[in-house]
């Protein structure tokens, strides 16, 4: 942690839980579905219900979609930009299940994809992403963060990690998981630094890799 | 574990400010220049908040505060004391801004925001100190926030007001403390004077949002970090340790209700006042 975290960051008011943050789970939630979005249905949980629209929860959450960072001057405008760029809202709110209470799920579809993704608020503007397609995950996006959806196959991790070394490339943190045995499980490497693309591209011809994703760090703002 | 204890700091020969800009750069890697550069581009941009929001009266999201900083700032000095409406005006300022969804620099949070520029451009303002001998100052701020996190998480959710404001008014105290010429020592003990006497300061916010009481709260804390340095420069000390009174802190932070953790489910947040606001703000417009 760096001196610039405690006096910092620069960031849109009124709060770094219920807005920055909520910014940051938009960027991230942009990233993993790769394109930009053109629907997004998005159900906020707990105190992201409740307290949201009074912290701007909602413009923070649609102006990360749009690719705006935490201290981007148009934050509070980021409804009506929603629509100037073609990006289609609709809210609800509901019960998410055992999660922290500022949490949202994210719907979207563009370019012809689609993802859903949980992420939550955990204070300070610290963010989680806990789930992506319905497979449990757990990162924060402070690093670089690669993002491999793969069958659950014998030696997946080991693959995916030589292909990492050989980029020579240092893994701050490491997880997966998979919604059953044999299903789809999501493997999730915490970088130091961006793989290069020919890397990127040798993980998505490996057999049984379904999708791959290189999420820039959100936690340095502009 | 990472970081550095009030206790190593407080032991430092120099200035403590620099200390822990080369305590950061050796941590992180990053270039010293680079950082106080940064600084320099905050400290300019709290400056513009406290401008900004001592001149305006746009009301925030929900309309329970916007007026307070100009309402102040334009009010007649009655008490003849323009340190205390200084410092209490530029933090309400700052704290208005970021109600209004401006941009701010959280230190070290958003909510707490008003009470570092608040005390120290205050101070300096007021004693008519440039703007350039802040910038280290508020690299001190940032060290002893970064010491108090080693012990409690610095928001109000983990540990109530006493973690979020405190924490803030520890690192104002500190800074105010270093600007005056107090050593690294005298620096350390204004902090933990500041946070031993936030211990017990629970988050209540009407209706969860970061408007009331947060705004005039930065006012009164930031206050009372001046409060804090003055004793410090003084030479008077805390009677516990700096980092007893952290873990202090953070002890009674654990024993808080979730109520009283920015839940916005007690204190203020549930007087009869609190809850019918709370209710229309809620209810109106989506
Ligand atoms: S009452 Fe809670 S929300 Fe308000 S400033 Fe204190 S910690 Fe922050």
């Amino acid at each position: 942690m760096s001196v610039l975290d405690m006096i910092g960051p620069v960031m849109i008011g009124p709060s770094s839980s219920h807005t920055a943050g909520a910014c940051r789970i938009g960027l991230l939630a942009r990233a993993i579905l790769d394109a930009t979005p053109e629907k997004a249905a998005i159900t906020l949980h707990g105190s992201f219900a409740k307290t949201g629209r009074g912290h701007g929860t909602d413009r923070a959450l649609v102006a990360g979609l749009l690719g705006m960072k935490p201290d981007d001057g148009r934050l509070p405008d980021a409804l009506a930009e929603a629509e100037r760029a073609g990006l289609a809202l609709s809210w609800s709110e509901g019960n998410l299940g055992n999660l922290h209470p500022n949490s949202v799920r994210l719907a979207l579809d563009g370019e012809g994809r689609h993802t859903t993704v949980v992420g939550s608020s955990i204070g300070g503007g610290v963010v989680e992403i806990v789930e992506i397609d319905g497979v449990g995950v757990r990162f924060g996006g402070a690093r670089h963060t690669l993002l491999v959806g793969h069958e659950d196959f014998y030696g997946a991790i080991a693959t995916v990690t030589r292909v990492v070394a050989d980029d020579r490339v240092n893994i701050a943190a490491l997880s997966s998981n998979r919604d059953r045995r044999g299903g789809e499980a999501v493997m999730c490497l915490e970088l130091d630094a961006r793989l290069s693309g020919e890397a990127l591209a040798w993980i998505a011809r490996i057999h049984g890799m379904n999708w791959v994703r290189m999420l820039p760090p959100v936690m340095d703002e502009g | 574990m990472a970081g550095f204890t009030l206790r190593e700091l407080e032991a430092v020969p120099g200035r403590a400010s620099e200390w822990v800009l080369e305590h950061d750069c050796a941590e992180t890697g990053a270039d010293p220049e680079a950082i106080r550069r940064t600084m320099r581009e905050r400290l300019g941009l709290m400056r513009a908040s406290v401008t900004a929001g001592l001149a305006s009266t746009e009301k925030s999201l929900t309309g329970m505060v916007g007026w307070n900083a100009h309402g102040l700032w334009s009010a007649a000095d009655v008490l003849n004391a323009p340190l205390l409406r200084r410092v209490q005006a530029y933090a309400m300022a700052v704290n208005e801004e970021n109600a209004r969804m401006r941009r701010i620099v959280a230190a070290p949070t958003a909510g707490s925001a008003g009470t570092v520029p608040g005390a120290l451009l205050g101070v300096a303002d007021h004693l008519g100190i440039g703007d350039e001998a802040l910038v280290m100052p508020l690299v001190l701020a940032a060290g002893i926030g970064q010491a108090i996190s080693r012990q409690m998480h610095i928001s109000g959710s983990a540990g109530g007001c006493q973690a979020e404001i405190g924490s803030s008014a520890a690192m104002a105290a500190a800074a105010v403390t270093e600007l005056l010429g107090g050593s690294a020592r005298a620096c350390v003990h204004a902090a933990t004077l500041a946070l031993a006497n936030s211990i017990g300061l629970v988050c209540d916010p009407v209706g969860g949002f970061v408007e009331v009481p947060c705004v005039s709260r930065n006012a009164f804390f930031s206050v009372h970090a001046v409060c804090a340095a003055q004793l410090a420069l003084a030479r008077l000390e805390s009677f516990i340790p700096p980092d007893e009174v952290v873990g202090a802190m953070a002890s009674v932070g654990r024993m808080l209700p979730p109520e009283l953790r920015e839940t916005g489910e007690g204190g203020l947040a549930t007087t009869p006042t609190g809850l019918a606001v709370t209710a229309r703000v809620r209810g109106d417009g989506s």
